[in-house]
């Protein structure tokens, strides 16, 4: 039984409180790539209640995803878009999600991301990171961006931090693992990085900036 | 002395292009920030840096 959107609403309110959960009610976070890392980001941001999530990615949901990213066997062959919007309507069905299925460039990041209060790169190539990276701070200075670098491999998990490098620019993982030296991409590890990008955009919002 | 990554070097009068090649850096894969602003990437070339400055290099490595 799917409970009401007003029941969903006081639950939340229960665990975070009034002041907290409208900030994230009322908060749009959009995130740029579907995979170990977004697929992550986006569970936890519709789990704590974050108002609306707009998701971007081209890619469809293939086997050798499986073992760290957010979907199902039986969605091998969806588009990410779509197999993560159908996956975080049965989790918080009153999150408001708006799909994306292109690949995200300097031509049209303006138009995708212009609404979003906090954006989170989760992009999987070092060459995509930088560009949104320095898209996002070069031309959109009044948006917050917190990307990802360092995450594959089996080394600690404790060496997986969030670092604040500008006003605006959040930096999460290790910043060295990267996966074409390395044997893998961990489920955990991929989760860790993943979850200190999510709790950075909470962190944010609850007007909490130190990393 | 200009402070890149925590660490000061002796390169005042150098542009942030000639620091990137002369460290290594695959230019494609960096965000740069001077005195925390981003540098745009047409910038490096004629972007000098001062006695005093401080420079974060931001290198991606793939995975996510």
């Amino acid at each position: 039984m799917i409970p009401e959107k007003e029941e969903w609403i006081k639950a939340l309110i229960n665990r975070h409180g009034a002041e907290l959960q409208n900030k994230f009610l009322s908060a749009t976070v959009a995130v740029c790539g579907l995979g170990g890392l977004g697929s992550n980001i986006v569970t936890a941001l519709a789990r704590a209640g974050v108002g609306k999530l707009i998701l971007i990615d081209f890619d469809r949901v293939d086997i050798t995803n499986l073992h760290r990213q957010q979907y199902k066997a039986g969605q091998i062959g969806m588009y990410k878009t779509e197999a993560l919007s159908e996956n975080i309507k049965e989790i918080s069905p009153y999150t408001e999600v708006e799909t994306h299925t292109v690949k995200i460039d300097e031509s049209n990041a303006n138009k995708l991301l212009k609404s979003a209060d906090i954006i989170c790169e989760a992009f999987d190539k070092p060459e995509y990171k930088a560009m949104l990276v320095n898209f996002v701070l070069e031309f959109m200075p009044d948006k917050y961006i917190v990307s990802a670098s360092g995450m594959a491999g089996i080394a600690s998990a404790n060496s997986i931090h969030t670092r604040k490098l500008s006003k605006r620019f959040y930096l999460c993982g290790d910043e060295v693992s990267d996966v074409s030296e390395s044997t893998a991409l961990l489920s955990s590890r991929v989760m860790l990085c993943a979850a200190h990008q999510a709790h950075t955009v909470l962190r944010i919002l609850a007007n909490e900036f130190e990393a | 002395m200009v402070k890149i990554n925590g660490e000061n070097l002796d390169i005042d009068g150098k542009t942030v292009a000639h620091y990137l090649v002369f460290a290594g850096y695959d230019t494609k894969r960096v965000a740069v920030e001077l005195n925390g602003n981003i540098v745009p990437k047409t910038q490096y070339e004629e972007t000098i840096l001062k006695n005093g400055d401080s420079v974060e290099v931001v290198s991606f490595v793939g995975g996510g």
